[in-house]
């Protein structure tokens, strides 16, 4: 095929504006992991730009000696853990009955959880509901809140709609009671969506501050992105985590960042499939 | 016949008799047992919320809680227009904002999935794809975290850069007009990889049929992208940015709470942010929940006028 003059050049500039792209987006992440195990003073001087000078692991030795860190890591940890369990079960209880096209009143509780999407009561009332429930200071005020998200549902029940029937009919022939059906015949077919949805929740759990912020005033309840925001941004809060740090804070900073991130970088490149796919289910409507 | 199918006949059979139907539910109540937690999750923050609104009208103390409250009204709202000076200023940002996001962060993927689709290099592509999608997973605080200290003023690369192309060092973070640059900036390197996703997913889905005609009639390759490939896309391109625009009013207040100070105020403070600070930090709730309110219902209204203009002037519509 005779592939004409424009279009060659169009391919070529096509692939450097690509290659560009490409270098942008990983530049400042690479910048921060050079950083992190440089020289300080050199850092701070801007002398280091794309590979590491004055290789030094002190930044990494400072903040792994904060006890905070410990605790925020624990804690960031068990809400992630805690939230995504909780989240996959409580939604798959609800999607799969409302997968059934019979079942009486199934209309009214879709249309009442889409409903929520267009309007809500917002930032206020949601607050004085969690704290007239007492949850201030507990696990349940960053995990409850968030519990169902009315996408995930949508796309939970979705997937359960398309299974098929027999399977179901057969184990409760056999006696299987409907939470027995869900357990044992209807989650172990569904993994590819419990995978995605557990997936979403996790990172997003692992990466939220806001609720965090509002909901958790007694640092030992803190998650890490809460510690992380008073390191990196909050300059006059980090003199109150990182003692005398003088020089060394620029690269404790990046060191802080990696530190955080690096969980999520690393299992990045294997779950990439389950996001991409799950971005798409959630896109067809519900 | 498959129970399933025996159900539905005999909900079909139900319909005219109200005990049938009672008897149907009855009969599935672990259904709507294993319901329950989820509609509970709903009915407490959700709904009760939703309920609490209601305290946008009165003079609410916790002590006497929405019952006992005092009502007054739309007093907090004339508060808000009338004897609140920033609330101009706090409505043109949120626009502003907003505007700049659908004119750069909404386009940018939708271009860019073009460009994708037209690399030969299925490898490559991946490759690109893959990094792109990775800045998505960072957290907004690591996110802003990073654009702090980059920007810094002493410290940070971009003013290196400045000071060695000769120019004078700038004070990112603490003038009003850089602002909506960084954070439309920020935002775009955020999420533009990811924003492809479903662009791709839409070209994907093109029958390729129809290139194989365009091409037998002499479309050269910069008409078969104008009039297939983005033709394609225009059902997901309408639902996303009627999305777009009923999340418009709350987008980015989390991320605007962790990049502004009372410096930029100026071009930087939203009616979210404003919310959170009276509401949350100075437990004015009774008027912060009618700000709130306001920002609620400019949200409702927009996400109901552009579906009903995507209905009317195209197939596609949300609902």
């Amino acid at each position: 095929m005779k592939v004409s003059l424009s279009s060659r050049v169009f391919d070529t500039v096509n692939v450097l504006l690509m290659l560009a792209l490409t270098a942008v987006t990983l530049y400042p992440i690479v910048y921060v992991a050079v950083a992190s195990i440089s020289n300080p003073g050199l850092v701070a001087s801007g002398e280091v730009n794309l590979v590491p000078r004055g290789l030094t692991w002190i930044a990494y030795e400072r903040v792994l000696e904060l006890p905070q860190l410990w605790t925020s890591y624990w804690n960031t940890i068990r809400y992630t853990a805690v939230q995504t369990g909780l989240t996959l079960l409580i939604t798959a209880m609800m999607a799969y009955p409302l997968a059934k096209h019979w079942l009486p009143g199934r209309r009214l509780i879709l249309l009442l959880a889409a409903f929520t999407l267009l309007f809500n009561g917002g930032l206020i009332p949601t607050f004085l509901v969690v704290q007239q429930l007492g949850m201030i200071n507990t696990i349940w005020a960053i995990v409850l809140p968030t519990l169902v998200n009315t996408w995930y549902l949508f796309v939970m029940r979705t997937f359960f709609e398309a299974l098929p029937a027999d399977l179901e009919d057969a184990a409760t022939i056999d006696g299987c009671g409907s939470l027995g059906v869900l357990l044992r015949i209807v989650l172990p077919l569904s993994m590819p969506v419990m995978m995605t949805v557990g997936l979403f929740t996790a990172v997003q759990q692992w990466n939220s501050f806001f609720d965090a912020l509002i909901f958790l005033n007694e640092r030992a309840m803190y998650p890490l992105q809460i510690l992380l925001r008073g390191i990196v941004i909050k300059d006059a809060a980090s003199d109150t985590y990182v003692a005398d740090s003088g020089t060394f804070l620029v690269t404790i900073k990046y060191a802080v960042i990696m530190v955080a991130t690096l969980p999520i970088l690393c299992v990045y490149p294997f779950i990439q499939k389950y996001f991409v796919q799950g971005s798409m289910i959630g896109g067809i409507k519900g | 016949m498959s129970q399933s199918a025996q159900q539905q006949n005999q909900h079909r059979a139900a319909r005219g008799s109200k005990g049938s139907l009672w008897r149907t539910m009855l009969r599935h109540k672990m259904l709507y047992v294993l319901m329950l937690p989820g509609i509970l999750f709903y009915v407490v923050f959700k709904y009760i919320p939703m309920y609490g609104v209601l305290i946008a009208f009165q003079d609410y103390s916790v002590a006497r809680g929405v019952w006992g409250s005092q009502w007054i009204g739309l007093q907090q709202f004339v508060t808000f227009f009338y004897k609140t000076p920033d609330a101009w200023k706090l409505i043109r940002n949120t626009f502003l904002l907003n505007i700049y996001d659908l004119l750069f962060h909404f386009p940018a993927p939708i271009l860019l999935a073009l460009l994708l689709n037209e690399l030969r290099n299925v490898l490559f592509k991946r490759f690109v794809q893959t990094v792109s999608y990775m800045p998505y997973f960072l957290s907004t605080v690591v996110i802003v975290g990073m654009a702090v200290n980059f920007l810094s003023l002493n410290s940070g690369i971009v003013n290196h850069l400045l000071d060695w192309l000769g120019l004078d060092r700038i004070m990112f973070l603490s003038q009003p007009e850089w602002f909506r640059t960084i954070y439309i900036g920020t935002e775009v390197w955020q999420k533009l990889g990811w924003g492809t996703i479903l662009y791709l997913a839409a070209i994907a889905g093109i029958d390729p049929t129809l290139y194989e005609a365009a091409r037998i009639d002499g479309a050269n390759r910069f008409q078969q992208v104008r009039h297939i490939t983005l033709v394609g896309m225009i059902p997901v391109i309408v639902i996303l940015f009627i999305l777009n625009l009923g999340n418009m009013m709350e987008i980015g207040y989390q991320k605007i709470i962790l990049l502004y100070n009372p410096m930029i105020y100026e071009t930087a403070d939203v009616i979210n942010t404003f919310v959170y600070r009276r509401g949350v930090l100075g437990a004015d709730f009774s008027f912060a929940t009618a700000v709130g309110l306001f920002q609620s219902a400019i949200g409702l209204v927009l996400v109901i006028a552009a579906n009903r203009i995507a209905r009317k002037v195209s197939d596609t519509s949300l609902w």
